[in-house]
């Protein structure tokens, strides 16, 4: 049976930190399910976690007046979610839908938060990985934007 | 004195074909399969290849063949209806003539690409020209590793051979997925372009060859994010497209750089692409 | 197979030489005087010729002028190539007829008259050599070009002049013929002189100068025939330098000339009509009312016009300055990769023909002059203090 420890320490999301600070990260974190249907946050609520998914499809969503909720993507097996824990003002940007039932791996970003405050090294080293997984989104994004299957 | 030509001497001379069946994919595209008229058209290709269709009256356009390449008494061709002349191609109706010119162009590598996985990436209609690939590797399926499908749509209401993708994903060693860039309301699938589903793909980049087809900007995505999933460009191929009016080098429509479109590709190698798709308005 | 011993003829012998090339079926294209230029159609006499008429060509400039002789052929190159008849503008490909459902392509093209051509310069012997790798020496072969080019003879005729457009020594085309040719001409006229220098470089040529009854030139007037090619040789005052052309212009695709061109370039397409090599084309359908009848016709086309490189959405070059830029660096570059020559014969119609008097040689200069720098702002500008 895999260990929390040992799945975050083969993420590849968490590939090349020290140990110390894998330690840190299995301290602050659990093993989480959510029913299909169910909602893991909210926009506007407070951003205290993110999350590893470990089976399951999560929709990314945008609720607008006088419309049902817009997806605008999925995230699925081994995907990280939300990253707005780590910049203020902590708080979601967006509505996070298990439109499966998912297994996930929470960890505890306001305790990890303090920890980056106080140990810059681990807070670049987070810094890093979350920029690089805001810059796919964003390519992934444009690229969507773009349309490109319409017509004229 | 009359120079009558025949369909060797005149690679102008369209081959009268007739539709035997019209398939409707989505709301404007469909699935046309014809068969030659009196027998002397060559309904044999290579995936990849593409003919030139007339439309007695109205215009000729270039159209990838999506057909099975070892079904060669008849020849298929999936139709997004744009203009004009398109328009005029997918009402066709059945017993209607269809003059069809080739098959022309480069076909993709399914023969350097034996013996190891293979990568299939389509975006919209692309997914017709690289139907006879996945046609190819299923109906020789020892030849070849790992099948890989990777497929974006608009919506799920433009997704094409639904069933097909379905039955594909049953074969051994072989790999579906599909995503749309808007969801909708009842798509339980995945939402986001054709990129964000290489992560699923469980095959070897250093054994592997990839084809890619769709607009050109998503092919500049996806071969960038192939090489840095760890494909050489060498084994990374796109299809390009270009205006023609001749598919054979005379008209000078299709060129893109040094290259005619029609007889050096459509398909090409990602290394020889890559400096000239960063050059605007080439 | 020119063989070095050279024949005269007089004018009154060479009167002979239309009604030779027509009693042997060929329908004789010369040039003629029409409309204020000197351009190619039917000929059935030297009086048909541009008798006493030469051309002043410079930069978007041509008139005509009157010589201080009678020389037939005293002009240097018109706003038409030998192309208007091998790859003629417009041409129907087929006509088809309909019934209910299905159709039949009636396959019925006419078959052109065989040709001579009366007047070919080195540059354009050049140009039709070009063509004929293009549309004959491919993958696939032209049907069309093919016909109009088999059986054409070719009666050449060796440059005594240059016009200060003319660059055919940088290309290597001229002025001297060299092959590819029946008969070629070298017209020397002066006081009390009017003879025709002939080298044969066929066995119909042969043939067809033996009915003429020539006699055999002296060697004062090979040395003259010499002298007067070398003549038009050091006329020649444009220049261009093909030094590593080819990756000149491909790594000069931001090069700021282009966006300099653009502002002067109205994407009129003279150039590409003029030109004697280039060959881009399109297909016109039409049908009749009824629609029971379609034709499809092929027609020149030029990669300066707007909808050249349209596809869904729009075109690709669909700027002035994308559209001079491929014009340009096909002729001078992507063509050596193609085909395994330039494009360009250096005939220097284009700038006559340029209603701005854009120089291919002066676009070519300023590119290889100055290099492009590689960041859009030049070091000059980069400054790290305040603003």
């Amino acid at each position: 049976m895999e260990t929390l420890e040992h799945i975050i320490a083969e993420h590849p999301f968490f590939a090349g930190l020290e140990s110390y600070y894998t330690n840190l990260l299995t301290g602050c974190a659990a093993n989480v399910r959510f029913d299909a249907g169910t909602y893991i946050f909210k926009e506007g609520e407070e951003a205290n976690e993110f999350y590893l998914i470990r089976t399951g499809k999560v929709a990314l969503e945008i609720f607008a007046p006088q419309r049902k909720p817009i997806m605008l993507s999925t995230l699925g097996e081994g995907e990280i979610l939300g990253w707005s824990w780590l910049l203020p003002p902590y708080r979601w940007k967006l509505h996070a839908h298990a439109v499966q039932p998912v297994r996930a791996i929470a960890l505890d970003g306001k305790c990890l938060r303090t920890k980056c405050e106080q140990n810059h090294d681990l807070g670049y080293e987070m810094l890093k990985r979350f920029a690089h997984i805001m810059e796919e989104r964003l390519e992934a994004t444009r690229l969507q934007l773009l349309d490109v299957y319409a017509v004229g | 004195m009359t120079m009558a030509t025949t369909a060797t001497t005149d690679p102008m001379l369209p081959q009268p074909y007739s539709v035997r069946q019209v398939l409707k994919e989505t709301a404007d595209t469909f699935t046309l399969t014809l068969e030659s008229s009196n027998g002397s058209g060559r309904s044999a290709f290579r995936p990849g290849q593409f003919s030139m269709l007339w439309v007695f009256g109205v215009g000729e356009l270039p159209i990838s063949i999506s057909g099975h390449p070892a079904q060669n008494d008849r020849l298929v061709y999936t139709v997004r209806s744009v203009g004009q002349a398109t328009h005029a191609l997918v009402s066709r109706e059945v017993g209607d003539g269809v003059g069809v010119r080739g098959p022309f162009g480069t076909g993709w590598p399914v023969e350097k690409a034996r013996g190891g996985d293979v990568l299939v990436i389509a975006g919209g209609i692309g997914l017709a020209p690289l139907r006879p690939v996945i046609y190819e590797v299923l109906h020789n399926r020892d030849k070849y590793g790992r099948l890989v499908i990777l497929y974006g749509a608009r919506s799920p209401r433009d997704l094409l051979y639904r069933k097909e993708l379905t039955s594909w994903a049953r074969h051994r060693d072989t790999q579906v997925l599909v995503t749309v860039d808007y969801g909708g309301l009842s798509w339980r699938g995945h939402v986001g372009v054709v990129t964000t589903l290489f992560k699923y793909a469980r095959l070897q980049p250093a054994r592997s060859v990839a084809m890619a087809c769709g607009p050109e900007i998503m092919m500049r995505f996806v071969a960038r994010d192939l090489e840095t999933h760890g494909f050489a460009r060498e084994n990374i191929f796109l299809s390009m497209e270009r205006n023609m009016k001749c598919a054979v080098g005379f008209c000078g429509h299709c060129q893109y750089g040094p290259h005619f479109i029609c007889k050096d590709g459509p398909i090409f190698p990602y290394d020889r692409m890559r400096p000239l798709l960063e050059k605007y308005e080439l | 197979m020119a063989t070095q011993a050279r024949s005269v003829l007089t004018l009154q012998q060479l009167e002979k030489l239309i009604p030779a090339l027509r009693g042997r079926g060929y329908q004789v294209i010369g040039p003629t005087v029409r409309d204020a230029a000197i351009v190619y159609d039917v000929v059935e006499s030297l009086s048909d010729l541009p008798v006493g008429w030469t051309d002043e060509q410079e930069a978007g400039h041509y008139r005509l002028r009157r010589r201080h002789d009678e020389a037939l052929l005293g002009y240097v190159v018109g706003p038409q190539s030998w192309k208007k008849y091998l790859h003629p503008a417009e041409v129907r490909l087929l006509s088809a007829e309909r019934s209910g459902q299905t159709f039949r392509i009636l396959n019925n093209e006419p078959a052109p008259p065989r040709r001579a051509f009366l007047g070919v310069r080195a540059c354009e012997l050049a140009a039709i050599a070009v063509q004929d790798r293009v549309l004959q020496g491919d993958r696939y072969r032209d049907p069309i070009y093919a016909v109009r080019r088999e059986g054409i003879f070719i009666v050449a005729v060796n440059c005594t002049q240059a016009a200060p457009t003319c660059f055919c020594t940088s290309m290597g085309t001229g002025p001297r013929v060299r092959e590819g040719y029946d008969l070629a001409l070298t017209e020397l006229v002066g006081p009390g002189k009017h003879e025709f220098v002939i080298e044969v470089g066929s066995e119909a040529g042969a043939e067809v100068l033996a009915e003429l009854s020539p006699s055999t030139a002296s060697e004062a007037t090979c040395q003259e025939t010499e002298a007067a090619v070398e003549r038009a040789a050091s006329q020649i005052q444009r220049r261009m330098d093909t030094t590593g052309i080819r990756d000149l212009l491909y790594n000069n695709f931001d090069h700021p000339r282009w966006d300099n061109v653009a502002q002067r370039c109205l994407t009129c397409a003279n150039c590409t009509m003029v030109c004697p090599t280039c060959f881009c084309t399109t297909v016109e359908d039409v049908s009749d009312v009824t629609g029971t009848h379609a034709e499809r016709w092929r027609k020149w086309d030029s990669c300066f016009s707007q909808n050249f490189s349209y596809i869904h959405g729009g075109s690709v070059r669909s700027s002035a300055k994308s559209r001079y830029r491929q014009w340009m660096t096909h002729k001078l570059a992507s063509w050596i990769d193609q085909f395994g020559s330039s494009g360009c014969v250096g005939c220097g119609r284009c700038i006559t023909w340029c209603p701005v008097g854009i120089d291919i040689t002066e676009e070519v200069r300023a590119i290889r002059e100055s290099p492009a720098s590689s960041s859009p702002v030049s070091s000059k500008e980069r400054s790290h203090g305040n603003p």
